[in-house]
């Protein structure tokens, strides 16, 4: 089958362009072929020059973000076949800065989503002796859908409010949040709140439902938001009727 | 080699961009047409209060062609406002009896129910 | 950051939001389609009595509080997703508007 698809790649080089600006390349359609391998052709033999993250090829480690047509999704995750007989625009993943070509700048991700403290917060250090933290399968389906989650970014993408306000927590660092709350082990909901329950973190947030959609490992943060402001409400409330109670 | 890294400007026509957000944006705006009925709706307490009269121009006001029309507008609204909001309460509320989780489907279908059942209260109550 | 006081905010809105899917649809059938044609009748004396009842007036008090509640939050919100800031004259037009409607309600009811 001699079938071609044309890339529309969106190139910035800070070195030579002032702005960013579509470039052309023609690829061979392949049935199986995903758009990363489309990339990875145009890399290999049409030119070299062009960047991008990837490394699985297999939607688990979630470094190919990127804007696909317009749609936030994993380029290992996007196959060809759906995009025949027609231009297939890339472009790196919306919101956040660009470093260059596809590569985007992650920084304030990073700091985001240490600022919810994503780790078991205890209340007591239990030594070794007594021996491990015992779960019911029960308590670990209440949090388990949320530690999916492969920081791919694109729900950061698809976000409008992550769009309009470079503030805002985000919904992946939420519904990472959301999972150490929920679990069991965990005491550190208090802890937490400070960033998870301020005018940036979930209130910012006016459930679009964006996020949830494109999630490729089906986390759901839109729901985590949801069910983080009603529990935030319920304590904010608890809050002013016993003062001196938090805290 | 220096970074320069470009930060894209987000237009204020953004929300136009995606069949997903023009969605969004149309049920964001139910609350105009919530709103603008219940202004209605306070107004017709301030008829009641300046008796029977007052009262009747009330209703015909709702009457008229212009009310009406309206009115279907806002119910369309409405309308849209309860689907949605149904279809997103169990992301918010999610519910759990005997260890399984219950399905989004019976909690959209319980507020269907309450909705059927709060009308028709509504509609005896009116017809009696 | 701190924590924020949104909740004030958002828990009636949540409850308007509620109220207003089950009851406003329902409303606007009577008063938009059902009393125009003449199917259902809305007298002045029904009316007035059900009004003076405490009951009535606080289902009626319930009715168009937390729907324009609901409202005006929602209508902050979005204002700001419409790139018209979400600063004091949003906030002042939005609750202020609702607090009118909420204050000119119990004020009516009480009069009845």
């Amino acid at each position: 089958m001699n079938e071609d698809v044309t890339l529309e790649i969106l190139r910035y080089r800070p070195e030579i362009d002032s702005e960013p600006h579509f470039q052309s390349y023609t690829v061979p359609y392949r049935e199986d072929w995903v758009v990363l391998d489309a990339l990875n052709h145009i890399k290999d033999h049409l030119d070299a020059t062009l960047s991008y993250r990837w490394s699985c090829h297999m939607a688990i480690c979630g470094s190919c973000g990127m804007m696909i047509n317009g749609e936030p999704k994993l380029a290992c995750h996007a196959f060809l076949r759906d995009y025949r007989h027609a231009v297939v625009r890339i472009e790196p993943l919306d919101h956040f800065p660009i470093e260059r070509d596809l590569v985007t700048v992650m920084d304030s991700f990073m700091e985001k989503l240490a600022s919810v403290k994503p780790y078991l917060i205890t209340t007591e250090n239990k030594p070794l002796g007594d021996g491990e933290n015992l779960q019911t399968p029960l308590q670990l389906m209440a949090f388990k859908q949320y530690t999916l989650c492969i920081n791919c970014l694109l729900c950061y993408a698809a976000c409008p409010q992550c769009g309009l306000n470079e503030s805002f927590v985000g919904p992946a660092a939420l519904a990472l949040a959301h999972r150490y709350n929920l679990d069991s082990r965990d005491a550190g909901n208090e802890q937490r709140a400070d960033v998870v329950a301020s005018n940036e973190g979930i209130w910012e947030c006016t459930f679009v439902g964006a996020c949830s959609e494109v999630c490729p490992k089906h986390v759901d943060p839109a729901a985590a938001i949801q069910q983080t402001k009603i529990s935030a409400s319920l304590d904010w409330f608890k809050a002013q009727l016993l003062p001196g109670a938090q805290r | 080699m220096s970074r320069r890294p470009y930060v894209r400007k987000v237009k204020r026509s953004w929300w136009l961009g995606q069949r997903r957000y023009v969605l969004y944006m149309v049920r964001e705006l139910t609350s105009l047409f919530v709103g603008l009925y219940c202004a209605v709706l306070v107004v017709g307490l301030f008829r009641l209060v300046q008796g029977r009269a007052a009262w009747d121009g009330f209703l015909a006001a709702l009457s008229s062609p212009a009310g009406v029309l309206f009115q279907l507008v806002c119910l369309a609204f409405a309308a849209y406002h309860s689907v949605t909001w149904f279809a997103l309460t169990p992301k918010a509320m999610p519910l759990a009896l005997r260890g399984e989780p219950v399905p989004a489907r019976a909690i959209v279908g319980m507020h269907y129910a309450a909705w059927a059942l709060v009308s028709l209260i509504v509609l005896v109550a009116a017809g009696t | 950051m701190a924590r924020s006081n949104k909740p004030i905010l958002w828990l009636p809105f949540a409850g308007g939001g509620l109220v207003a899917a089950l009851i406003i649809p329902v409303l606007i059938m009577i008063t938009g389609i059902l009393m125009p044609l003449g199917i259902l009748q809305l007298p002045y004396e029904k009316m007035a009595a059900f009004a003076h009842n405490p009951l009535g007036k606080l289902i009626l008090f319930g009715t168009v509080a937390l729907p324009a509640w609901h409202a005006a939050h929602r209508l902050r919100m979005t204002a700001h997703d419409l790139g018209l800031g979400g600063g004091a004259v949003v906030k002042a037009l939005c609750y202020g508007s609702a607090g009118v409607l909420i204050a000119a309600a119990a004020g009516a009811l009480l009069a009845i």
